[in-house]
């Protein structure tokens, strides 16, 4: 055990560091009311350039091939400086593992470089009005014309639509095979013919995710992920990566959350016992889940396999990022109800009600946690 | 970065369990033959060996003063408890107490009936103690790591006995583990104890290297590990339905010890206080 960098982390550390410094735009912090700016992407492309976008992608695919643990230190130095993220975080973290783990190779050649530029953006087309959480009742139709796929039914909660080229889509393919047997996985151009994306305002009053309609979208065969029919585990796969890649993101953001509840608390002053209880509560939650975090890590670079400690890495994030943002708004007590000035706090506590809802809620990862990590009954 | 235990630490913390679960109230003589007794005074072994040590005990309610005469750290003879609020867990079982202003006690004084009856709580005479060497900030940190470790022993395994119990009981025709109501209580217990775990694996880390961090990584480590197994005692025992709640089934022995290691040395709130001076200054 040494929970120190290693030489070669230390230096990897160093050289992010300064690249940040020295390619950050001054005004590409992270906003309160996050929007897709252009100047974001030109930051994306940056990162791209750079190499950090595809850090633990295999180099033959244009990646780095770096070790989990640079990505863990590259998502950490963001954090710390308040940069944003790269844009194409679902080509990056669920549409480009996909297709590495099952693309062709002209899919691949298409697809994968331009992800990393941040020159396409992908968004995600799961979610349906009538199947949320239960992914297997997609109802989007998906159907075999034999030279092409009919595409039409409607998606919903898909951030990054409106700016999207390209969308992975799960839909019903194969209707009378049985459930799990009866999915199918495309890749859908976002500019074709029929495809309409409606923003959907969020409680922030921001549009930060939308509705997807597809009315007789053709879509190449070509464009096929994995195998008519076999939606379900390529999309299982899309899954793995969303939630496996995650955790790091999830304790960098929310070490900046802490490092700005601790800058709130001592510019107001807080002497309340329990105001003070609740502040350092929250400093050991992060504590507890940067370091369990880490025993992941480690286990992923032994093993290569996702240990379990990561598991319920989002579940506690997203309820300490609720608690932390509503003592913030103690913290700042009647102003609170104003969105005068930068209204950081006011949108950042309405915003983290969706974390207990997006990628999983938490009903679905307690579910999770107990039949496949402490291998409980089955609850259907 | 490397947050694991080497493949040595493994082996001990199985020889342990094995040793443990075979002898569940070994004598310090039995311990110093294991060559425990004076791991943390051995320049063989660190304080992240010792932790194995004490979260293994934890887990098998050890009820002797083996963990308190390491971190007492005297060389010699005597078997050493140390005075802690006030009380010296195992008086009866101890020839010398270690005290906060840092005396060297008698062991002489009066038992205590103690909620935890394993844990034989005494309050000494303090006539007769002397000056001894020592730092008592350093002898604290390691108690809170300590009883940090033992608590991630105790709430895992209460939630490993809950486990089990909802996987077998049935009721209205089902295993009770399917039930939501059921499982997700257990999840909540079992991913505090985990993030216990990992505060405590840190804190272990950081005392044994010196590490600036040290003092807040153990404050930290014993306020969550400590609520933590608390907490998982309490799902544990609501998943066990009466027989839980009983004096035959073991759940309470764990429990009563999970209640000791949460007030001993302050309560959460008490060193969420000390962070927050930290932090806020």
């Amino acid at each position: 055990m040494d929970l120190r960098d290693t030489p070669a982390e230390a230096a990897f550390r160093a050289e992010v560091r300064e690249f940040i410094a020295q390619n950050l735009p001054a005004s590409s912090k992270r906003r309160g009311a996050r929007r897709f700016e252009d100047e974001d992407r030109e930051w994306s492309k940056r990162l791209g350039d750079a190499g950090y976008a595809g850090l633990t992608w295999p180099k033959e695919y244009g990646g780095a091939g770096a070790p989990y643990s640079h990505q863990a230190i590259y998502l950490e130095e963001l954090a710390r400086a308040e940069a944003p993220s790269h844009l194409g975080v679902i080509g990056l973290g669920m549409a480009g593992p996909t297709i590495i783990a099952f693309g062709t190779d002209a899919q691949k050649n298409r697809y994968l470089a331009k992800i990393l530029s941040a020159e396409e953006i992908w968004c995600q087309g799961f979610s349906e009005p009538d199947a949320g959480s239960d992914l297997a009742a997609a109802r989007t139709r998906i159907e075999d014309q034999g030279d092409h796929f009919l595409v039409n039914g409607q998606k919903v909660w898909s951030s990054f639509a409106h700016i999207a080229d390209f969308c992975i889509l799960v839909g019903l393919g194969v209707p009378e095979a049985p459930r799990y047997k009866n999915l199918t996985y495309v890749i859908v151009d976002m500019h074709a013919p029929g495809v309409e994306v409606r923003p959907l305002v969020q409680i922030t009053g921001h549009p930060e995710f939308n509705e997807i309609f597809f009315t007789d979208v053709k879509v190449p065969k070509e464009n096929l992920l994995g195998e008519i029919g076999g939606g379900w585990q390529v999309a299982m796969t899309t899954l793995l990566h969303e939630r496996g890649t995650l955790g790091f993101a999830l304790s960098a953001t929310l070490d900046v959350a802490v490092r700005k509840l601790i800058a709130l608390a001592k510019e107001h002053n807080v002497v309340d016992p329990i105001l003070r209880d609740r502040i350092a509560r929250e400093w050991v939650e992060l504590q507890a889940l940067k370091y369990t975090n880490y025993r992941a890590l480690t286990t992923l670079q032994k093993t290569g396999i996702p240990g379990p400690e990561g598991s319920a890495s989002k579940l506690v994030w997203s309820e300490a990022n609720q608690r932390l943002t509503k003592l913030a708004l103690e913290i700042l007590g009647s102003e609170a109800q104003l969105t005068d000035g930068d209204g950081y706090w006011q949108y950042q506590q309405l915003r983290s009600r969706g974390n207990t809802i997006e990628a999983g809620t938490s009903e679905i990862l307690r579910n999770i946690v107990a039949e496949r990590v402490l291998d409980m009954p089955r609850s259907r | 970065m490397d947050f694991s235990f080497s493949p040595e630490q493994d082996d001990l913390r199985r020889e342990a369990r094995a040793f443990l679960e075979a002898t569940p109230a070994p004598t310090m003589e039995q311990l110093a033959e294991l060559g425990w007794v004076g791991i943390l005074r051995s320049n063989d072994f660190t304080f992240l060996d010792a932790a194995v040590l004490f979260e293994e005990l934890g887990r098998a309610l050890y009820a002797g003063p083996f963990v308190l005469n390491e971190i007492a750290g005297r060389p010699g003879d005597d078997v050493w408890s140390i005075e802690i609020d006030g009380f010296v867990p195992h008086l009866a079982e101890v020839s010398r107490v270690l005290t906060p202003e840092l005396t060297a006690e008698p062991a002489d004084g009066e038992a205590l009936a103690t909620v935890d009856e394993t844990l034989g709580l005494g309050r000494i005479a303090r006539n007769g103690g002397t000056a001894t060497d020592g730092d008592w900030d350093d002898t604290r940190r390691k108690l809170l790591v300590a009883f940090a470790l033992e608590a991630v022993g105790i709430g895992a395994k209460a939630i490993e006995l809950a486990i089990a119990y909802v996987s077998k009981r049935e009721q209205f025709g089902k295993k009770i583990g399917s039930y939501q109501a059921i499982s997700h209580s257990l999840v909540d217990g079992y991913v505090a104890v985990e993030l216990g775990r990992s505060l405590a694996y840190w804190a272990a880390w950081s005392v044994a290297e010196g590490d600036a961090d040290a003092e807040l990584a153990a404050v930290a480590a014993k306020s969550q590990a400590a609520e933590a197994a608390v907490l998982a005692c309490e799902k544990s025992i609501q998943a066990h339905g009466g027989i839980g709640f009983t004096w035959e089934h073991p759940l309470h022995r764990y429990y009563k010890r999970a209640l000791w290691l949460e007030g001993a040395l302050g309560y959460g709130r008490e060193q969420r206080a000390e962070i927050a001076r930290s932090l806020l200054s």
